[in-house]
């Protein structure tokens, strides 16, 4: 058959093309865990696992975006272009797993952006510990996975995210010290973030001396808050704290003020409701709601100048809708500067980079000038300037107010 | 639609405009600007450009393949006004957004977007440009239509594979990188994004090369299976599955392990709720419920976090499958004068249920609330722990093989018809004294085991569980998935979830458009095949017993012309 | 007599009735320890309720949609959540270029007119699309098949809005002629839950008059008793059928608007849980059955509302609204264990199940 050969020939061709390829390679690798080899002309590979679809996908397409503009920032990096691909971890386990798997799989990643979140990162930071990437999470605030000795803290794993332990105890200092209120309420969603935080504001709000008068939960989809607020208001609480995402809580927002008894309340979210979308959501009732957030006074002048309209003009948004991108922008910078750091470089412009090697470098960064302050990681991973501030909300203006401390 | 009498070009019209409008609904959605860097053929097209051609190209296609025969010069002139309407239509689109503010509604009707509809061209020579490619598609489809049959499905099949391939350049690489000097080869015809040119010209020669070749063949007589002389190639071919299974994870590597792992989860609930919907007739649309107690089962007993004195793995399985067994009947009970759409409600009204109760403050300190549960314990075999998803593939086997010959014996039990009179007419069943509360718990904790067992692997293989986890989508993709493969039928359990859930994790290409390709893709598998993909054989011949009858004398026809020839 | 009695009962109808009467038990006594308890006064159990009924008004026009295409077609629509959800997001831009315009608040009612006009439109437009494209090609199908269709419409529909207003939350201007509340009798009721709950009644009244009273309502009864005889008697089948949907959309896309004047947020996922809680409301008040949708909405609202606190707080159950929809399910089996076919539903006893 005239065809068969014709395949033959063809695969036979193919071969042929490939030989020269494996040339002799001066670079030999003593890496602990291996090395990644970039050919000339090919980019380096850079993945995410983020939340980008279903009702947590704001999270994660901001993270993204984050990524995104540190990459067209920085053009190219030791003569490579850097590409992006990635997973959704669907904010859950079971998609943690399947973005782990299926990243830890291909061998030419270098570094792993995420997880979006923490239930996430328990199932997939191990898989790509396990490949031997660096996995540097923004958004992903559980304690636990940065907590030498935790079973679910992995080599490998870093964050610029704040550990929620210190937003939580932030908000109950803002309470007790700044507003002077003794009596507060709890309202979690139920997600491992709202739970974990207004846990540990309870903690803290009692040790400081006050009370909290109930824990309530709330299913983040429902619409209707009247009910559960009227029955926090028969506790009589002064203070409302609300750590859950912006659907619930602008709605909470609103419907707050209707309730007797929560006439004068004062209500706060944490950095979940740091979004464009709260103005948007809570319409007038927004006046007067306090958020905790990383302290954006803090960020470096570069994130109005430069950030912004890099991410406005990417995302194709005026606002950017959710707060973890400059985190995010920050864990990129930070692996570009460990690549430039580590990586072996050929005269063809074949980059080597050592996987440990790499490792090392970040857990190393001291100092680093990055958006979100000057970080430093510890050796369990924590690389956040965890400086945390209040912020008020006006009517129509976006971002808030910055009022404590 | 289909009055020849009218004007010639009202057809055309029609499907041009439909054509644009899908093409203007696609860009708008912001699938064309998402993949605007996503090459098919790196430097030739892109998968945005795909997206909102593919449209008019198909609808062409399809309005010239349904209409009647007409002169060679008919069938182009109608592709071209087609593609003519259709490029119309998007043009309007970019005019309209270049100078009204659409973006304050459309988010995705940018500056990005009209620039990728006009080729990157300035406004006037853009459109004209985007309107001649429309208009070449148009042409294109009557092409395709004017060729000999061949010839045209040959170019079909090498183009859609060429569409695939293309799109699917991550994951071929991922899963080809495994195999050595092979990895090479295939890195050869792609580039950094999608095929090289030249890649893909040679696939699509072989591609369609072969396809012509192949059809060219006389179609292989397909013969009436033999019911009682099964010939040893009969059982070959099941002992070469067989093995070809046991295979399948150090060939595919971890990411196809993982995503067979959840096929091979859902056929275990899929044959588990196929006894309950196909055998017996009983909607229930909280299945995640079963599921969620096995798991939370496993957790409960094996964790250290909420167990001082934790089991093993196998220890704690037969637990959870008698709270599993228990709760089926539980639920069973104040169900048993519902029916339909009302049973419906109440199951999901249970799974909703067990959701919240795991998921709730107050009993926190037995099954973790939102924190879930963690340190869940992984089967062993002696010493040796499964903990790699590829390793637990094999559990998941074991449990599948155990099960689907369960329910095949089952099927054909008494228990069985028993369940099948009941779907057919309750009322008659129970006249003619079927017991029908032992016949539906018995369906119902059946349901319950199968589902709760696959539960108890999924909390193994995650290490963990969180109430998010049992939410309510889990019971429908269960429930669409034996529809899809067909319902009452054993082997469609297993071709349903292959497509349903393999197909999400494929999807994964389209990122966050991926339930809405996975969306469309349901409406049209079930409008082409509303049977089932592997319907039930009594089922089909319920449904189709005309199709089968002309099906039949279609074989007889080509069986005698096949001895005709042969003669 | 006796005897026959006790030969009627079987086990499982004990087991049944234990069931039955532990939720009735659980109830009662979580009742009577929060009230005994006085954490809420009477006040606060009316607001409980005004805002129960408010919410039960939406999903009673919603739940109108799934009854009308159960009555008709037999099958649970669940892209209705979908055309729920399409109706007022659009409408929600609507009302952005009103304010603009500056004609939100300097004409109210004209404004309004034309956002539900929007609303309903846009709603009823899809519902036909769904129609035409996922169902009608499956009307003798077997019974599950148009299901999937539906589920898969509905994720197609939920992406596709996703993708053309985008994933975030879109605001509904507060109209001044809705702000503030009334006292009645000593009773404050917000406006816009009195304007929720009275627009439902109307609207309600209103589609339930169509059905009765109009040919088109009496083409579609007789549609859903035998499509064939409809036919033979010279309704256009396929018209009715349409028509209904278009109706039902056009119901939900109403129910939108009342939504967003009392949860003023829209976004692409907003249809999806409010679907299915009228989808239980249906059901509930016996589906298929116009007054019973009502019904079994309002009791639906109530409990979602009322419960938690009423039945849980007595117990020392914590964080009680987390379990809401719990309660609401709980009494829907309590409720259809003892009328299987819904508050209002006929008995179904010959329907094919």
């Amino acid at each position: 058959m005239n065809k068969r050969l014709l395949v033959l020939l063809s695969v036979l061709l193919a071969v042929s093309m490939l030989l020269p390829a494996c040339g002799p390679a001066p670079y030999e690798c003593t890496d602990a865990i291996g090395c990644v080899t970039v050919a000339p002309g090919e980019p380096i590979h850079l993945a995410y696992a983020m939340v980008i679809s279903g009702p947590d996908e704001t999270l994660g397409i901001d993270s993204r975006t984050g990524v995104e503009v540190a990459i067209a920032l920085k053009g190219k990096l030791l003569g490579h272009d850097i590409s992006l691909t990635g997973e959704d971890d669907g904010c859950s386990a079971e998609g943690g797993q399947a973005a782990g798997t299926k990243l830890a799989a291909d061998p030419t990643i270098i570094a792993v952006f995420g997880t979006s979140c923490s239930s996430a990162a328990r199932v997939a930071v191990p898989l790509l510990s396990q490949a031997g990437f660096v996995i540097i999470s923004a958004s992903n605030t559980a304690p636990d996975l940065t907590r030498a000795g935790d079973p679910n803290n992995h080599p490998g794993y870093l964050r610029t995210a704040h550990n929620d332990e210190v937003q939580g105890a932030a908000a109950a200092q803002f309470a007790y010290e700044k507003m002077g209120v003794r009596k507060a309420a709890t309202i979690h969603d139920g997600s491992l973030y709202a739970e974990s935080l207004q846990a540990v504001f309870a903690k803290t709000f009692q040790e400081l001396g006050g009370e909290i008068t109930t824990q309530e939960a709330v299913d983040p989809n429902a619409t209707d808050f009247k009910s559960v607020l009227t029955s926090i208001a028969a506790g009589g609480p002064e203070f409302i704290y609300l750590p859950i995402f912006v659907k619930a809580g602008s709605l909470i927002t609103r419907q707050a003020k209707e309730v007797p008894g929560l006439e004068s309340v004062y209500l706060m979210g944490a950095d979940g409701m740091f979004s464009p979308d709260v103005v948007e959501g809570a319409g007038e009732q927004v006046e007067g709601l306090f958020v905790s957030s990383p302290d954006l006074a803090a960020f470096s002048a570069d994130y109005q100048t430069v950030f912004l309209p890099k991410y406005k003009e990417l995302a194709g948004v005026d606002e950017p809708v959710s707060i973890f991108h400059a985190h995010a922008f920050d864990a990129a910078n930070i692996i570009f500067a460990a690549i430039e750091k580590v990586a072996v470089q050929d005269e063809d412009g074949t980059l080597h980079i050592p996987r440990q090697a790499l490792r090392d470098a970040v857990y190393a960064t001291k100092d680093f000038a990055g958006l979100t302050g000057n970080l430093t990681c510890t050796p369990t991973g924590d690389c956040a300037d965890p400086k945390i501030a209040v912020y008020e909300y006006h009517v129509g203006e976006y971002p808030p107010e910055r009022i404590w401390p | 639609m289909d009055s020849p009498s009218s004007s010639p070009w009202k057809q055309p019209l029609q499907a041009g405009v439909i054509a644009g409008a899908v093409s203007v609904l696609l860009s708008l959605v912001g699938m064309v600007a998402t993949f605007k860097d996503r090459f098919i053929i790196s430097g030739v097209f892109s998968m945005g450009q795909v997206i909102f051609l593919a449209p008019i190209l198909l609808m062409a296609y399809s309005l010239l393949r349904r209409t009647a025969p007409q002169s060679r010069q008919q069938v182009i002139l109608s592709g071209l006004f087609t593609g003519l309407v259709g490029g119309v239509v998007l043009a309007a689109l970019v005019v309209i957004g270049k100078n009204v503010d659409l973006q304050a509604m459309f988010v995705n009707s940018s500056p990005i977007l009209h620039n990728i509809l006009t080729f990157n061209q300035p406004l006037v020579p853009g459109l004209l440009i985007l309107i001649a490619i429309c208009m070449v598609m148009g042409v294109l489809a009557s092409g395709i239509v004017l060729l000999p049959q061949r010839v045209a499905t040959a170019i079909i099949q090498g183009v859609s594979w060429i569409l695939l391939i293309g799109l699917m350049r991550d994951l071929i690489i991922t899963v080809t990188s495994r195999w050595g000097p092979l990895a090479g080869l295939v890195r050869l015809f792609f580039a950094n994004s999608g095929l090289k040119p030249l890649g893909a010209i040679l696939l699509f020669a072989l591609i369609a090369g072969l396809n012509y070749w192949r059809s060219g063949r006389p179609a292989p007589v397909v013969k009436p299976a033999q019911t009682k002389e099964r010939p040893l190639i009969y059982y070959a071919k099941w002992i070469g599955l067989g093995v070809l299974l046991l295979l399948l994870p150090p060939i595919l590597g971890i990411f196809f392990s993982d995503i067979l792992d959840t096929v091979f989860m859902y056929i275990l609930m899929g044959i588990g709720l196929n006894i309950v919907v196909g055998f017996a007739g009983l909607l229930d649309l909280g299945y995640v419920a079963f599921f969620a107690i096995g798991a939370y089962t496993m957790g409960v007993l094996t964790s250290p976090e909420l167990n001082a004195d934790p089991m093993t793995y196998w220890q704690a399985l037969p637990f959870a499958m008698i709270a599993c067994v228990v709760s089926g009947m539980i639920l069973g009970l104040p169900v048993l004068k519902m029916r339909g759409d009302y049973l419906a409600i109440v199951t999901l009204g249970f799974g909703e249920i067990v959701r919240l109760l795991a998921l709730s403050d107050w009993l926190r300190p037995w099954f973790g609330g939102s924190q879930g549960i963690q340190l869940i314990a992984q089967p062993t075999i002696g010493n040796f722990v499964l903990n790699t998803q590829q390793e637990l593939y094999y559990l998941f086997l074991l449990g599948v093989g155990i099960v689907a010959f369960i329910a095949w014996r089952l099927r054909d039990s008494r228990m069985g018809r028993t369940w099948m009179a009941l779907r057919e007419d309750e009322d008659v069943a129970i006249a003619m004294g079927i017991n029908h509360v032992a016949t539906k718990l018995m369906a119902f904790a059946t349901g319950a085991l199968f589902s709760g067992i696959a539960g108890t692997i999924f909390a193994a293989k995650l290490q963990s569980v969180y109430p998010h986890s049992m939410n309510f989508l889990v019971s429908i993709n269960v429930l669409s998935l034996i529809i899809i493969g067909g319902m009452g039928s054993i082997p469609g359990v297993f071709v349903g979830s292959l497509v349903l859930m393999g197909s999400p994790e494929l999807l994964r290409e389209f990122a966050e458009y991926r339930y809405l390709v996975y969306g469309a893709l349901l409406v049209v598998m079930m409008l082409t095949r509303p049977e089932g993909l592997w319907p039930d054989a009594r089922r089909r011949l319920e449904l189709h017993e005309e199709e089968l009858e002309k099906e039949a004398q279609e074989l007889a026809d080509a069986e005698s012309a096949a001895t005709e020839t042969t003669k | 007599m006796l005897r026959t009695w006790r030969q009627r009962i079987t086990a499982t109808d004990i087991v049944i009735w234990t069931i039955g009467i532990a939720i009735a038990v659980m109830v009662v006594y979580g009742s009577a320890k929060t009230l005994a308890l006085g954490k809420y006064t009477t006040e606060t159990w009316i607001d409980l309720a005004i805002t129960g009924l408010a919410l039960g008004g939406v999903y009673a026009l919603i739940a109108l949609g799934y009854t009308l295409v159960y009555g008709i077609l037999r099958m649970i629509n669940f892209a209705h959540s979908e055309v729920f959800m399409s109706g007022p997001f659009t409408a929600a831009f609507a009302a952005d270029a009103l304010v603009r315009l500056g004609w939100w608040n300097r004409f109210p009612v004209l404004s309004l007119l034309i956002v539900l006009a929007i609303s309903a439109g846009v709603s009823a437009l899809i519902a036909i699309l769904v129609e035409r494209i996922a169902y009608r090609p499956l009307r003798n199908a077997p019974r599950l098949v148009p299901l999937i269709t539906a589920i898969g419409a509905s994720f197609f529909l939920q992406y596709t809005f996703r993708g053309l207003y985008g994933s975030g939350l879109k605001g509904y201007p507060e109209m001044d002629i809705f702000k503030g509340f009334w006292m009645i009798a000593g009773i404050r009721v917000f406006k816009t839950q009195a304007a929720a709950i009275i627009g439902a009644i109307i609207l309600m009244l209103i589609l339930y008059a169509i059905v009765q009273r109009t040919k088109m309502g009496k083409a579609m009864r007789s549609v859903s008793e035998d499509k064939e005889v409809a036919a033979l008697m010279g309704i256009d089948v396929n018209r009715t059928i349409a028509t209904t949907f278009a109706l039902g959309g056009a119901a939900a896309g109403l129910a939108g608007i009342l939504y967003l004047l009392l949860f003023p947020v829209a976004h692409f996922y907003m249809g999806f849980f409010p679907g299915l809680k009228a989808f239980t409301a249906a059901v509930l008040g016996g589906i298929g059955n116009v007054p019973g949708a009502f019904l079994g909405a309002m009791v639906l609202g109530l409990l979602e509302s009322v419960g938690p606190s009423l039945f849980l707080d007595g117990l020392g159950i914590p964080a009680a609204y987390q379990l809401k929809d719990a309660i609401a399910f709980t009494i829907l089996v309590f409720i259809l264990i003892f009328r299987p076919s819904g508050i209002l539903g006929e008995r179904l006893t010959q329907a094919k199940a």
